[in-house]
């Protein structure tokens, strides 16, 4: 057979109805205060990161957020966990830990090796 | 003594009604339906502080019960002309003329018809209902999907014929916003195992304890919200609704099937208030009455012995136009002396 070299793009439309969740649910349990998230961005407009790479860490949050979590966990690696992104967030989200958190959560670490470290996140 | 009408029997109306009862001032007061309240009779709680309806409704209801205040419901008044020094006349429905020296036009809103936005469904797809039916449920213990189940997904759309150049309204209705996370926020007291987005372009919780309950809703009852116009919807084989949007915080477009959705429907000036507004030449932008100046003199109108407040003039919650109407009594006050 001849080929052509096309080939058929895979879809990009976030399709609500078939994402599996367990991950952000896993995230929430961890980092509670994620759920009052805005999507402001002053994270991404603080990052140090952000300003030598296009590292963007409220587009990362999101799309965790709506489980597309293809390709987080290499673009997660930029992060320098400077914290200025804590100093920022009007509503008090507990940034840092969201990225320790979602580092572990892509790398599959077991979960109760990090809820020991996670206590001053639980209220 | 200068005998005043007041046209409407909302909120607005009874509220500017029993502050001139009070001052010693007689009024008439004309509701077109059986009874007043009849926008807020159907509401289940108010913002921001979930409020009963029922409770607001009785203490208005009460306040018509002044001595003074003559009720005049089953009346619509459709005819509005200045007739020199008699006055005002009124007509009605019926033909019957009313004069009197001062008129205060409380006529109100009336939701947006979802019809007018075909793609979203309203009235083709069971699984597609208003604000208005939404709170309905809410209030009678009734949100199910078209099955008569509990629903597994409600999604809200924000600023149905609001903000929108296609429905001619440019304007922002205010009030829906912070309804529709009253109402996710209801939904999940009552079905906490439903999921619950809200489609926004903006959240604008302008009020006080707004935003306070926007966060509750993500703290304690995880409401989720999704920026972005919900573009179309579709029925799928077993009653639901498919709708898409683009998720605009990931740039991407996203599709979902829900039981319900719903469309956050926008104020828009009341049948009376454009018919009036037209008769006595006070018509301002989309059907709404025109004030003078909305700092300083809110509540006058260009036309001499005519006041206007609350919905009639622009979008508002029940707090404000009950305030606008203390504004506009005690202006007609001022104007009696």
């Amino acid at each position: 057979m001849k080929t052509f070299g096309f080939t058929i793009s895979k879809g990009r439309q976030i399709n609500c109805d078939e994402l599996n969740n367990d991950k952000v649910e896993k995230l929430l349990e961890l980092v509670p205060s994620y759920k009052w998230c805005i999507g402001c961005g002053g994270c991404t407009a603080a990052c140090t990161a952000a300003a030598f790479s296009d590292y963007n860490i409220r587009r990362i949050h999101t799309a965790f957020y709506r489980a597309q979590y293809e390709g987080l966990d290499q673009k997660l690696q930029r992060c320098m966990l400077c914290g200025k992104c804590l100093l920022v967030c009007p509503r008090g989200v507990n940034t840092r830990s969201l990225i320790i958190n979602m580092r572990r959560i892509l790398a599959n670490v077991p979960t109760n090796t990090f809820k020991q470290n996670n206590k001053e996140e639980k209220q | 003594m200068k005998s005043i009408s007041i046209i409407g029997a909302g909120p607005a109306g009874i509220e500017a009604a029993s502050i001139l009862a009070k001052q010693g001032v007689d009024v008439t007061i004309f509701e077109k339906s059986s009874s007043p309240m009849k926008n807020v009779a159907d509401k289940a709680y108010l913002f921001p502080n979930f409020a009963a309806a029922n409770d607001i409704v009785e203490a208005m209801n009460k306040k018509l019960m002044l001595p003074g205040i003559t009720q005049q419901n089953d009346t619509d008044i459709v005819g509005l002309t200045r007739e020199g020094q008699r006055g005002w006349k009124l007509t009605d429905s019926q033909g019957n003329s009313y004069y009197t020296d001062m008129v205060l036009l409380a006529t109100g809103y009336t939701p947006f018809d979802a019809h007018r936005k075909e793609e979203l469904g309203y009235s083709i797809y069971g699984g597609v209902v208003t604000s208005i039916e939404m709170e309905r449920m809410i209030r009678y213990n009734q949100v199910a999907n078209t099955m008569m189940e509990k629903p597994r997904r409600v999604v809200f759309l924000q600023c149905v014929g609001s903000r929108d150049e296609k429905s001619g309204n440019h304007y922002c209705s205010k009030v829906c916003c912070v309804t529709a996370v009253k109402q996710a926020i209801e939904i999940k007291k009552q079905l906490p195992d439903t999921e619950t987005f809200i489609f926004y372009m903006d959240l604008r919780m302008w009020g006080q304890h707004f935003e306070e309950m926007y966060r509750m809703s993500q703290q304690e009852y995880g409401v989720r919200y999704v920026r972005g116009r919900i573009s179309e919807a579709s029925g799928t084989f077993d009653g639901r609704v498919q709708i898409k949007a683009e998720d605009t915080l990931m740039g991407m477009p996203l599709k979902m099937t829900t039981d319900l959705l719903v469309l956050m429907v926008g104020m828009e000036a009341s049948a009376g208030t454009r018919c009036l507004a037209q008769a006595a030449g006070i018509c301002g932008e989309y059907g709404f009455a025109q004030s003078i100046d909305p700092h300083l003199k809110d509540c006058q109108t260009t036309q001499e012995g005519l006041f206007v407040c609350g919905t009639c003039k622009r979008p508002m919650s029940i707090n404000d136009a009950v305030n606008d109407a203390r504004a506009a009594a005690l202006a007609i006050i001022d104007e009696i002396k």
